[in-house]
């Protein structure tokens, strides 16, 4: 008989504003799943009593002194329950803005997300930003809870409303989100039962939902990704065996297969595959975190990416565009050196172009500020000073993420969008707006492909090329197709913007 | 991959990130069943090889039987072992079982002073001899700053508030409240000089996944935590003055397995017969703060 239904496991992350209720939705689902210790929620009643205040299925979830002082979840709590499908981690993510990394720490780790919305409040800042960050975390199955549906009089107006404008400002992130549930945490509506308080809602209760989400599978049909975490050789015990280790990000390879290190392009072929205490391996796929040797003897560092040499390449480059995240109170600020994690890969880093800058609460663009202050999302290029391997987000999500670290924290976190020219600037154009051509506003990129004449071609700044009579060749094109802007058009709009341009066409 | 799969992968490869990261790492070993899977998950990264040592706290209250498994398995698994132990105050007498402290005054003693004393190098401590085939004297005890610890989240509140990555400042103490983002496989690894830090590579495994590893991977596992006949056994493992077997008549691995699942412990909190934690509204928790694992 198989056993793989008993170890089924799926962690779920609860995000939204603070106060919106997600710690009383979690309470209910701990009890009503029976996961609660014996005589916890006697323990907890009788506390409330004795202090004579209102029981709440939050206060189950107060674990720690600090928590019940502040009222607001500071930190990430994990929680676990079971349904008769699989088991479950339900991690607590905080509402406050002040605890955004904690938030980010949790979502990041969750194949699901439950986000919960005030009924009588509405979408609130942090509803906006959850939903961002979700999105640029990579998760893709959410649950939108309107919660304190009792406020409201279970009034089904209230929550179609929600419903219709919280899945506008998803879709502008391209979320779609899986359903929708009107719920009370505070009275046990649609949480594991539908207790018929609310008669013109068909849809699953939260727990039928939840067992209704997928397993994030491992991603094994992608390009084989292998980030070298450390190069073993323990002679101990006469072990002669040098073991190449890391957790394998994406794809599958075989004992044979060939194989490339990205960036230092040394190749070799898989000898064997090492794995302590079970059967011999001839194959290992993703999310195992198996060993390898090789039947050459190379000089790799760890850092380095181990792919096949028969699928597609990863990109090596110095430049990189990045859709970033900030979470450290002192900004990010050009010229200043980082250090940059990209799977197992350190390096230094700087910031040296600020394309835009995005207020996540409200999805505006600000292209002219200077720095990228906490919580600000930012489109930005980072330059490392020797290439790094990488890929991009649209073509493998899990090897085209990094972290920065700055006074030895993590500060941000982006998302790979392309690689960025050596000599080059793109402007990602959202912000110009070319009047006329077809009375709408096109939103077009604009990337320099080849210069020739510059003096000193690590110079990236456009702006300087006009002084060192570079010629550029620029092509534009318009997103969705159409008429794209003319070269003039393109250059005034440049221009408006900063760089300083001489240009004969 | 099932999810003991998952689990044994992630644990791995934050073992290898600790040890890629950290020049004066350790491992604490209580011996017990979850130290024993942490042990077992450094024997996984590193093929075989435990490249560390490994320290374990003796109070000199523990059941004899666990110092007796501690050795054997130190010698046959090649284990470079420290102990440590808080020796003026079991010279004294000043503990719990001779009347003379608080259970947790007596915690804090004999395990959290003992341990902040025998990592930092400031207190002797012993080393397995693999020549003599005991412990000896250790000469120049050196101090550690990257401490692997195998807490899990699910044991009680403060626990699951962790981090896999958990700076303490230099009076060892947490900020529960400012804790450091991790996303996509990348920890806070980077750190002030003379900070200490904990790993925490088993913080998602619950006990019931921690016996079904045990299962698959026989694991020797001391034998007080099954009932040798007599109706009790150990659920959790401490001193045994402090500690309570359970009425349970486990006799394996398998009976374990089969109570957790769906048996009378289903619903009931792992250390409730830890007395430490009662003491006071948050036993544990004051405990952790003071550096207590």
């Amino acid at each position: 008989m198989r056993k793989t239904h008993q170890h089924e496991q799926m962690s779920i992350v609860m995000a939204g504003h603070v106060d919106h209720g997600k710690s009383t939705v979690i309470g209910r689902l701990l009890a009503e799943t029976g996961a609660l210790p014996q005589g916890k929620l006697e323990q907890v009643r009788a506390q409330c009593r004795r202090n004579a205040k209102p029981f709440e299925y939050a206060f189950l979830l107060d674990a720690l002194k600090d928590e019940q002082a502040q009222g607001i979840t500071i930190d990430v709590a994990r929680c676990f329950f079971k349904t008769a499908k699989r088991r479950y981690i339900l991690i607590d993510a905080p509402g406050h803005i002040e605890f955004l990394k904690n938030m980010i720490t949790g979502a990041s780790r969750a194949d699901a997300a439950l986000l919960v919305i005030d009924a009588k409040e509405g979408i609130r800042e942090n509803t906006k930003r959850h939903g961002y960050m979700m999105s640029m975390l990579g998760l893709r199955q959410l649950t939108v809870l309107v919660n304190k549906m009792d406020l409201v009089n279970y009034d089904e107006a209230v929550f179609e409303r929600l419903r219709k404008d919280y899945t506008e400002f998803l879709a502008r992130l391209q979320i779609h989100p899986v359903s929708f549930i009107p719920v009370s945490g505070m009275q046990g509506d649609n949480i594991a039962a539908s207790t018929g308080a609310m008669p013109w809602y068909k849809g699953p209760t939260v727990l039928e939902q939840i067992d209704r989400f997928q397993s994030n599978r491992f991603p094994d049909t992608l390009p084989f990704r292998l980030p070298v975490q450390d190069i073993y050789k323990f002679t101990e015990q006469d072990d002669d065996r040098r073991i190449v280790a890391g957790t394998i990000e994406t794809g599958s390879i075989a004992v044979g297969d060939a194989v490339v290190f990205q960036p230092s392009g040394k190749s070799s072929r898989i000898s064997s595959i090492e794995y302590f205490n079970g059967p011999a391996k001839t194959r290992a796929t993703a999310g195992e975190a198996p060993g390898f040797t090789l039947d050459t003897q190379l000089y790799i560092k760890p850092g380095e990416w181990m792919v096949r040499a028969d699928e597609p390449a990863p990109q090596v480059g110095t430049r990189l565009r990045v859709n970033l995240f900030w979470m450290n109170r002192a900004p990010m600020v050009r010229g200043k050196t980082y250090k940059l994690k990209l799977g197992a890969l350190r390096s230094t880093v700087k910031l040296v172009e600020i394309l835009a800058v995005l207020d996540a609460a409200e999805i505006g663009v600000d292209s002219a500020k200077k720095q990228v202050d906490r919580h600000d999302v930012a489109e930005v290029i980072l330059e490392t000073p020797k290439p790094v391997a990488f890929d991009l987000i649209g073509d493998i999500e899990q090897t085209g993420r990094l972290v920065i670290v700055d006074n030895f924290e993590i500060a941000g976190a982006g998302i790979i969008l392309a690689k960025a020219e050596k000599v080059a600037a793109t402007t990602e154009a959202s912000t110009l707006h070319p009047a006329g051509a077809h009375g709408h506003t096109s939103k077009f990129a604009v990337s320099i492909t080849a210069l020739t004449g510059v003096d000193n071609p690590d110079s990236p700044v456009l702006k300087r090329l006009n002084s060192q009579n570079a010629i550029v060749t620029m092509r534009t094109t318009v997103e969705g197709g159409g008429e794209p802007a003319s070269l003039e058009t393109v250059f005034e709009m440049l221009k408006q913007q900063g760089f300083i341009l001489d240009y004969q066409i | 991959m099932n999810s003991l799969d998952r689990l044994e992968a992630h644990s791995v490869h934050i073992l290898r990130e600790a040890y890629r990261e950290f020049k004066s790492l350790v491992m604490l070993w209580s011996i017990g069943k979850d130290s024993t899977v942490l042990l077992w998950l450094a024997r996984k990264a590193f093929f075989g090889h435990v490249p560390f040592p490994l320290m374990h706290v003796d109070t000199h209250f523990k059941v004899p039987e666990m110092i007796t498994y501690r050795d054997q398995l130190a010698l046959q698994w090649h284990l470079d072992m420290i102990v440590g132990e808080n020796t003026l105050a079991l010279a004294a007498r000043q503990t719990y079982p001779d009347g003379a402290l608080s259970r947790v005054e007596c915690c804090k003693s004999l395990k959290s002073e003992a341990l902040k004393h025998s990592l930092d190098g400031t207190w002797p401590r012993k080393r397995m001899d693999h020549t003599l085939g005991r412990l000896a004297d250790e000469a120049k005890p050196e101090a550690f700053t990257g401490v692997i610890v195998g807490v899990r989240a699910d044991e009680e509140g403060s626990r699951s508030k962790e981090r896999t990555f958990s700076a303490r400042d230099s009076h060892n103490e947490w900020d529960v409240g400012d804790q450091p983002p991790e996303l996509w496989k990348q920890y806070k690894t980077d750190f002030a000089p003379g900070t200490h830090v904990r790993v925490h590579p088993l913080l998602d495994w619950t006990e019931l996944n921690i016996w079904e590893y045990i299962d698959r991977e026989s694991i020797p596992i001391i034998p007080l935590y099954f009932d040798q006949g007599e109706g009790k056994r150990y659920r959790s493992l401490g001193c045994y003055p402090c500690t309570t077997p359970v009425d349970s008549t486990a006799k394996n691995v398998a009976d374990i397995i089969a109570e957790l699942r769906g048996g009378k412990f289903a619903n009931i909190a792992e250390r409730s017969g830890r007395e430490q934690d009662k003491e006071d509204g948050g036993g544990l928790e004051t405990l952790r703060r003071g550096g207590y694992m």
